[in-house]
């Protein structure tokens, strides 16, 4: 039962080459030659590519904008954030407490019982399925409420940067439950094992690009199968494919629990390495950044999201703390000449320019003539209707 | 909740409530007039609205400052001047937009977004490189001063008054223009079909540039009537972005009456159940339920049938 009949149905060589390019960056380049503390900064900013992978399908290939990104986000990271903090208060460790045994936010903060939704969270596994699961759940609701009901485009993306607003209030508000504005913090140890060391800091690394190296060959997968072509087909016109007798909603549900998932893991991925997770990652303004990664590495290009949300965090560190008033100017004038100028991204300057000449070169290198002609230029990006 | 009051207390509260509510309420529909506009007519999902507002807000505080140096006689009737100043400002300052970016970006609403959103970072730095990142106040002159007593236990903010008469007068302004006015009619006509509109004559690329100006210019004013009820910051702008958006789609877009109803059910429920639940529950309870309704009805609560 392959879907594919060949190899290259999957990866084209380009993309293979992409592919390649990309793990030798983040396994062999980056780890070399930046000490543990900056390393560890890649980390944190590749928990963000995972998002904007998904962003690629959501957006890029199903025309679906989500603003609201950064709900699953922090689905993933606090859910993971929980299961941590429950083993930093274990009784011993909060021996000075009022009521030893739970978090300290929840002491400070007059409670003396375990809220019934944290129970859970003492299981590891409870806690990782959550990761996936939770975020999927979320979105699933979100995606048959609105798709059935074929709410689309501008609506989509307002509501869903209302439900980030919503989570984001809720959290703040919530104090003694959620750890409120300063979220969970001081999480130390996974299960016996400090997450603060430099060893600890390269396993979560490592780990960090396996699953997003896992999340990007499933988004090509996806990609590539029928469900990609039916995608670009919706894009560009939704309603011949909704005449050829396909049921968008699920189509549009799907991809958007796809990316609500990548994004789970992201956030987990992102809490690991931090050591905490706070709501300052779930909002409205978080959740416009997150698009803004995969503007930047290009809309249509799974490697380019994750150069994108490397990119602009990298530009956000060092200009941001040489030039804090520049930077923003900057960032600014960034969205505006990318949305006005390249609505391709990165990667679409590459394909036009770059690609045609890197397999001219593969050709020579190789020795074959002209074999296999590849589509350099990635699909233009279709009128999106405007929705009424 | 309600058993631990007296109904005469219930009653008071409610009236209480209701008011300061109004206020939010005068607040929303002047910002959530010019995003109906600019989103509901055109399509544009303009994320530096709030930014246009604190410019208007900035502009209010500049002429308050100004009057008091050079015309201490003249600082009670300032804040008529600053509305003027305020629209102006803002009005231009979109026309620019729109004729520098907006323009090229009609045909994909959904990068209209990110692109204003790279444009209230500009403006937002802007303002913090030009006025400071401190919050600035205005001095509010004499006669907006105090409250009026209505019974013992109700009294009511007079600038409260004067915030709300203003946004009335702003609605019944924009609702006279876009169904009374020759140049309203050209909007609506572009609105519900651009080739045709421009195959009678009309300018389309010019009402855009207009409408677009308008919407921002009243964006200004609310930033005015802001100065009235709190602080204006570099950053103030965004935190009512969320709420005026889902103001405008909750009354249906390309309706400016169900704007209306929407800004008035939205401020109401929000301020009632504050009392009850605290300001935070309360936002959420009510932007939920607003959710909630949409999902239902995705259309809003009036909806313009426009022919696609």
């Amino acid at each position: 039962m392959m879907p594919f009949n060949h190899m290259k149905d999957y990866l084209t060589r380009q993309e293979a080459l992409s592919f390649a390019v990309l793990a030798l960056v983040l396994l062999v380049l980056l780890p070399l030659s930046l000490d543990v503390m900056r390393l560890n900064q890649v980390g944190k900013y590749l928990s963000f590519a995972f998002v904007a992978v998904g962003l690629v399908l959501c957006w890029g290939y199903g025309g679906i904008l989500s603003l609201g990104q950064g709900i699953f986000y922090g689905l993933g990271g606090y859910a993971m954030a929980m299961y941590l903090k429950l083993e930093a208060s274990s009784p011993q460790n909060t021996l000075i407490q009022t009521t030893p045994g739970i978090p300290d936010f929840m002491d400070w903060n007059r409670i003396t019982e375990l809220p019934w939704f944290w129970e859970p969270f003492y299981s590891l596994t409870f806690a990782i399925i959550a990761i996936v699961v939770l975020p999927s759940i979320v979105a699933y609701l979100i995606g048959v409420a609105m798709f059935k009901r074929r709410v689309g485009g501008v609506y989509f993306a307002i509501i869903t940067q209302s439900i980030a607003a919503i989570l984001t209030i809720l959290i703040i508000g919530q104090q003694g439950l959620t750890g409120g504005i300063n979220g969970i913090t001081d999480l130390r140890t996974l299960k016996g094992w400090d997450i603060h060391t430099d060893v600890a800091n390269y396993v979560f690394y490592f780990l960090c690009v396996f699953l997003l190296f896992v999340c990007l060959l499933i988004a090509q997968f996806i990609k590539k199968s029928k469900t990609g072509r039916i995608l670009i087909a919706m894009r560009g016109q939704e309603d011949r494919v909704r005449f050829s007798g396909y049921d968008i909603a699920n189509f549009k549900t799907f991809v958007f629990v796809v990316g609500a998932a990548f994004s789970g893991i992201g956030g987990a991925m992102f809490t690991l390495q931090e050591g905490f997770m706070s709501p300052s990652f779930v909002g409205v303004v978080p959740s416009i950044e997150m698009v803004i990664f995969c503007a930047v590495g290009g809309r249509l290009s799974l490697v380019g999201a994750v150069y994108g949300a490397l990119l602009v965090n990298i530009a956000k560190t060092t200009f941001g703390e040489t030039f804090p008033e520049l930077w923003l100017f900057a960032m600014g004038l960034i969205f505006i000449g990318i949305v006005l100028g390249l609505p391709n991204g990165l990667a679409g300057v590459y394909s036009t320019w770059l690609a045609p000449k890197v397999d001219e070169m593969l050709n020579r290198l190789l020795g074959h003539e002209k074999q296999n002609q590849e589509i350099y230029t990635s699909i233009p990006i279709v009128k999106q209707g405007v929705v009424s | 909740m309600f058993s631990d009051f007296s109904t005469a207390e219930l009653m008071a509260i409610f009236a209480m409530q209701g008011f300061a509510g109004l206020i939010l309420f005068a607040v929303f529909i002047l910002m959530a007039l010019g995003l109906a506009i600019i989103f509901g007519q055109m399509g544009v999902i303009n994320m530096a609205h709030g930014e246009f507002m604190i410019l208007g807000a900035y502009v209010t505080y500049l002429t308050s400052t100004l009057f008091s140096t050079h015309a201490p006689d003249l600082f009670g009737a300032y804040f008529f001047f600053a509305i003027v100043f305020a629209f102006f400002a803002a009005a231009l300052l979109g026309a620019l937009v729109e004729w520098s970016m907006i323009r090229f970006l009609y045909h994909r609403p959904l990068d209209t977004l990110l692109a204003t959103w790279g444009l209230s970072l500009i403006l937002q730095q802007a303002y913090r490189s030009i006025f400071g990142a401190r919050e600035v106040g205005v001095v509010i002159p004499d006669w907006l001063m105090g409250s009026y007593q209505l019974t013992d236990m109700i009294e009511v903010p007079i600038n409260g008054i004067f915030v709300m008469c203003l946004a009335l007068a702003a609605t019944v302004f924009v609702i006279t223009l876009m169904y009374r006015s020759r140049w309203g009619m050209q909007v609506r006509a572009v609105v519900q079909n651009r080739q045709m509109a421009g195959a009678v004559g009309i300018n389309s690329a010019k009402v855009d540039r207009m409408t677009f100006a308008l919407g921002c210019g009243i964006a200004g004013v609310a930033g005015s009537a802001f100065t009235m009820i709190g602080s204006t910051g570099p950053s103030s702008g965004q935190l009512y972005i969320v709420d005026t958006f889902l103001v405008v789609v909750f009354g249906g877009a390309g309706s400016l009456l169900g704007t209306v109803a929407s800004a008035f059910s939205i401020s109401q429920s929000q301020s009632i159940l504050e009392f009850f639940m605290g300001g935070s529950m309360a936002k959420v309870l009510t932007l939920l339920i607003v959710v909630m309704i949409l999902m239902f009805r995705p259309q809003g609560l009036f909806s313009l049938k426009v022919r696609r």
